[in-house]
């Protein structure tokens, strides 16, 4: 049977995994080659990686950390931030990526996701999405760019229709309204996402229990579920979570 | 020396990383017919449309792999590396696979009983009815999971070597003597992936 994923997400910035703690103070956390096989051994089904260094000296060292991260990593492995254009993917790929997570950059200009895919595969490019609704009907939520920060007049259900049209291969859903409040994901929002499209969505924001995974999963549709905060420092080890979303009657990938 | 043939379908970092990782010291990224047929052992990768493909005709490769394998050099096919065994597919139609296995490749059903079935089918999913004389998935149990993201995918046969269920059961393993290809991403599946690959790198020629 077809399990429900849960993905490890590890920001990094200058080399190092960073966690911020009420979005402002940030941490460092740790090596991410070592964090990511930690995951990986601890029963995460996907690992990924998100860049937030904004500098353009810090993409060398992105690379260079993809290359040592992506080394001896044999689960599927995502590298998103900053990623621009069809070059800057190739050399994300080629330092061991199997799939870039792409956002502003498919926002401004569209036709960057078909050209990823026609190179690399559609099940190659994920397209982020940043949403926020408020109270509002999840089928009104915008689209928000540059890391939340600016609005796009875009409805969220609208741009996933598209981007899965433009040959996306999966939809990364963020909700900003649900993001670091560890109160659980926004299932009315994926599902809504989930309906409209035919692709994978992962859900993404708000991840405080494995009661919230499950809800997640079987409410919101999600196929796959990403955390970073849930999986604090030293807390590498997903079995624990993972059997009890399957004892909540969900299908994972256990033992692993 | 192992012969990971590249057709220009997508990316080899990983599958090439991971034989290095499991000890093959001579691992050469080719597309030249000359070199498949000196390897002792060929890998075809390949995510993305069954049409690129047509490139191992247009490079002759095709001819190559048959006779290499022929003449019993283990070959392994992954995804689209898998499909290309069978006689073709339904993305491509004008593009000839193999034909070394019988039936077509078809796409995963819109529904299935009744209930809409979404496409790709991308993410970890269990091998059932693994054969036993298998030598590939020597030491894979059924209920073992593995990495998959596809949209088309092979009928079950009398080849099968362990079969997924997913809108109905399709070939997530084929083997035949030393022909065999895997519709999952050994290279991506952790543990069992890891060790279907070891089970690959230690076959001897026949």
């Amino acid at each position: 049977m077809l399990t429900k994923r849960i993905i490890a997400c590890l920001d990094v910035r200058g080399g190092r995994v960073v966690k911020g703690v009420q979005f402002v103070d940030i941490i460092d956390a740790g090596d991410p080659a070592e964090l990511a096989h930690r995951h990986a051994r601890g029963g995460a089904d996907e690992i990924v990686l998100l860049d937030i260094t904004a500098t353009h000296e810090g993409r060398g060292t992105l690379l260079e950390t993809v290359k040592r991260t992506a080394s001896q990593l044999f689960v599927p492995f995502t590298v998103g931030g900053g990623i621009r254009s069809a070059e800057n993917a190739a050399a994300v790929f080629d330092a061991g990526a199997d799939k870039v997570s792409i956002n502003s950059s498919a926002i401004a200009r569209p036709e960057l996701i078909g050209e990823i895919g026609s190179s690399f595969g559609a099940q190659a490019v994920i397209v982020a999405i940043d949403a926020r609704r408020g109270n509002a009907d999840p089928h009104t939520a915008e689209v928000y760019v540059s890391g939340g920060r600016k609005p796009t007049g875009r409805r969220v259900v609208e741009w996933a229709r598209e981007a899965e049209d433009r040959g996306a291969g999966e939809i990364l859903l963020t909700s900003m309204d649900a993001d670091g409040m560890r109160n659980g994901f926004d299932c009315e929002l994926t599902r809504a996402v989930s309906e409209a499209v035919q692709i994978p969505v992962i859900a993404s924001g708000g991840a405080g229990s494995a009661a919230h995974f499950a809800d997640v999963f079987k409410a919101g549709k999600a196929d796959a579920a990403l955390a970073a905060s849930i999986f604090h420092f030293g807390v590498t080890d997903s079995r624990a979570l993972k059997a009890e979303v399957a004892a909540a009657g969900v299908a994972m990938r256990l033992p692993c | 020396m192992i012969a990971v043939i590249d057709y220009k379908a997508g990316n080899l970092t990983s599958v090439v990383k991971a034989l290095k990782f499991l000890g093959a010291q001579d691992v050469v990224v080719t597309q030249s017919p000359a070199d498949v047929l000196r390897a002792d052992k060929i890998v075809l990768p390949g995510v993305g449309h069954f049409q690129a493909t047509q490139l191992l005709e247009d490079l002759k490769l095709t001819a190559a792999v048959r006779e290499a394998v022929a003449e019993g050099t283990p070959f392994l096919g992954i995804c689209v590396g898998l499909q290309w065994l069978y006689e073709g597919s339904t993305e491509s139609p004008e593009t000839r696979g193999l034909g070394h296995f019988a039936g077509m490749c078809e796409r995963f059903p819109l529904t299935f009983e009744g209930n809409e079935l979404k496409s790709p089918h991308v993410g970890w999913n269990s091998l059932e009815n693994v054969r036993a004389d298998s030598r590939l998935l020597r030491g894979v149990n059924a209920g073992e999971f593995v990495y998959f993201t596809h949209s088309w995918r092979a009928p079950i046969s009398e080849d099968t070597a362990a079969a997924t269920m997913y809108g109905g059961a399709f070939t997530a393993a084929v083997e035949r003597g030393n022909v065999m290809g895997v519709q999952f991403h050994p290279e991506k599946s952790a543990e069992t992936g890891m060790k279907v690959l070891k089970n690959f790198l230690e076959l001897a020629g026949c």
